[in-house]
């Protein structure tokens, strides 16, 4: 049962918010593609930490502020098999409108499929470079730091390390119920005050940016609200 | 200020903080760090700094050498160059060097090793420690910083079986993994920014490693910092200035090699260099000690390009050094230099000498180009490769390996 960090008590009063943290690291699964074809076999049967990691975990690897693709099986499509096509289908996925990652698989795999019949020179045309398939290890802890107000979101988001950023505002889209960040889940319980914030925080797009951008950007929003509220 | 608090100038105090936090999981744990040199080479120089880091976490942890004569080095510097694709078999007698150095070495640590809860063996050189522990306690992990993507078979098939039986291993890159039959994690490795040889210099530290060399600061240098080895393709970096001068003719031309202990073919491959380089002035062709690390530090900051054209390379930390330095790099397209050199972004790839030259003679008629790709640089080894982030993931493997192999491992 995957853990979710800030729940709300039966009464309707809002539990504190608990920072949580989080440290990745990344294991070869020994699985490789140099052709498509190959890669569809691959992914068929790989381990959904595996689609975990090459949706959410590079966020957390090192990697260049402005990314072209918002995952690793479209980046490698495009630079690896060079066809457009396919990697903007595979980057227009957004992997929380999926029931689980199985699903998110089947996706790609269709994806793939389709994209094989309309192009037959894809079945032997050889990647320039080879897909790795990784996984990652995902430690989770409590910082022993907590909020009880969201008028302390703002000062706090902006210590906060970039993975506890990406806890709580990516990682916990594939825990939580409806997909979405822990901190939108936490004002849920604060009632209609905290629509709007929740609406804007649900404008905030965590794919393209450096995390310290999207640290930027939440204690902007956080901050705002902070004045927003306080007399 | 400790340790710590230093590297937090650079990093930001909550990169520090996250690594207190996850280091109290590991409170008391006892660490054991196994190479084969303590000066010289990437390795000696991240431990140098990894283990007083993790002792100041809390981190009960140990850095021992084991010690070879020269059969040994020569036999494990036969075994990198296999490793990394050199199809030449080693010698019966080498191997039995080996087997007997590491059988002599495990008589000496086999009680630190039996007795630690974590024990790190960096490269092949002690990998035959773990069969002479049969009693150890604690989970071996065996760090590969080699480019293994394709190794000469009869000898991978040889050390594979001192290998298989550790609890992990660690490559800098998935290509480099091999198939094992234990987690394979993959971490590559970093710098120190507070280490001699990335440290701020002055201007006119610079100057004076510039005079003491005869080099001309106000003239176009370019340079490479690595072991005189010929995966490293000095001559080809030769060629190349050689290429980019008709239309450069101010350019200098700097290599400088650090020795290192286990590295005997460094001598040869030198005097392969002096012969291609012939009498050019402009050419300075640098033997330096192990402990140089100023001098290195100087030439890179005193470089407007840092070459790194390797036919193999592991990681490259040369790359990342210079990346640090706000320098882009031109930079063979293999190994670890991928991850770091990004076409247009922080430096250029090349495949032959020719393609380095194009790319020395664009960015020395582009100086604003220079200066942009090298605050990238410097930018996108902050946030990646210093020794903060290195000794992060080492520090949740350890966690892990404790907790099992489940994705998901949540802490109190």
């Amino acid at each position: 049962m995957p853990e979710k960090a800030p729940p709300v008590n039966i009464s309707g009063s809002a539990k504190p918010f608990s920072i949580r943290d989080c440290a990745l690291v990344t294991l070869a699964t020994g699985r490789k593609a140099r052709m498509l074809r190959e890669f569809r076999s691959e992914l068929a049967h790989i381990d959904t930490a595996s689609l975990y990691h090459h949706f959410w975990g590079g966020l957390l690897e090192p990697r260049f502020d402005e990314r072209e693709y918002n995952n690793d099986f479209a980046a490698w499509v495009r630079h690896g098999i060079h066809d457009a096509v396919l990697a903007e289908r595979l980057s227009a996925l957004a992997p929380t409108e999926f029931a689980d990652l199985e699903a998110l698989r089947q996706e790609i795999i269709d994806l793939v499929d389709m994209r094989l019949d309309e192009a037959e020179y894809l079945s032997w045309t050889r990647a320039t470079q080879q897909f790795e398939f990784q996984r990652s290890q995902i430690v989770v802890f409590d910082t022993k730091h907590r909020l009880q107000n969201p008028s302390e979101l703002g000062s706090a988001i902006s210590t906060l390390s970039l993975s506890s950023i990406f806890y709580h505002f990516i990682d916990a889209r594939r825990r939580t119920a409806d997909g979405r960040d822990d901190f939108s889940d936490w004002l849920t319980v604060f009632g209609e005050e905290f629509t709007s914030l929740q609406q804007r925080i649900a404008g905030v797009d965590p794919w393209f940016g450096s995390l310290g951008e999207l640290r930027d950007e939440l204690a902007q929003l956080f901050s705002s609200c902070s004045l927003e509220t306080t007399p | 200020m400790n340790l710590l608090e230093s590297y937090a100038q650079f990093t930001g105090t909550d990169v520090v903080e996250h690594l207190r936090q996850l280091a109290a999981h590991l409170a008391g744990a006892k660490v054991v760090h196994v190479n084969s040199t303590r000066t010289g080479g990437g390795v000696a120089e991240i431990l140098a700094k990894m283990v007083p880091l993790s002792t100041e976490l809390g981190i009960d942890t140990h850095w021992e050498v084991i010690m070879g004569e020269s059969e040994f080095f020569e036999c494990t510097k036969g075994m990198h160059n296999t490793l990394q694709g050199s199809r030449i078999p080693l010698d019966e007698r080498l191997l039995k060097a080996y087997e007997e150095t590491n059988a002599r070495n495990a008589e000496i640590l086999r009680p630190v090793l039996e007795d630690a809860d974590f024990v790190i063996i960096h490269d092949p050189q002690p990998a035959p420690l773990l069969a002479a522990c049969p009693n150890r306690k604690g989970k071996w992990i065996w760090r590969c910083h080699i480019d293994a993507s394709h190794p000469y078979r009869p000898v991978w098939k040889y050390l594979r079986r001192f290998v298989a039986p550790y609890d992990a291993s660690i490559f800098s890159l998935a290509a480099f993994a091999q198939e094992l039959p234990h987690p394979q994690y993959l971490i590559p490795p970093s710098i120190d920014p507070l280490g001699d040889k990335n440290i701020e210099l002055d201007a006119e530290t610079i100057r004076a490693c510039c005079d003491r060399y005869r080099i001309d600061p106000e003239r176009p240098l370019v340079v490479q910092i690595s072991r005189f080895d010929r995966f490293k393709d000095p001559v080809g970096v030769i060629q190349a200035y050689r290429l980019a001068k008709r239309f450069l003719p101010a350019l200098q031309l700097v290599l400088a090699g650090g020795g290192a202990a286990d590295d005997p073919e460094g001598e040869t491959v030198l005097a392969e260099v002096r012969t291609c380089a012939q009498d050019d002035p402009d050419i300075h062709l640098l033997l330096l000690p192990s402990d140089a690390h100023l001098e290195i530090n100087a030439l890179q900051r005193a470089a407007d390009i840092v070459l790194q054209k390797s036919i193999r390379e592991g990681f490259g930390l040369t790359v990342t050094e210079a990346m640090w330095k706000n320098k882009p790099v031109i930079g063979g397209d293999v190994g670890g230099i991928r991850l770091q050199v990004i076409n247009h972004y922080t430096g250029f790839l090349v495949n032959t000498h020719e393609g380095a030259a194009l790319r020395i003679r664009y960015l020395m008629h582009q100086p604003g180009k220079i200066k942009a790709m090298g605050e990238n640089a410097r930018a996108f080894v902050r946030d990646n490769f210093l020794i903060t982030r290195d000794l992060r993931e080492h520090l949740t493997l350890l966690v892990s390996l404790l907790h099992g192999a489940q994705d998901r491992i949540v802490l109190d």
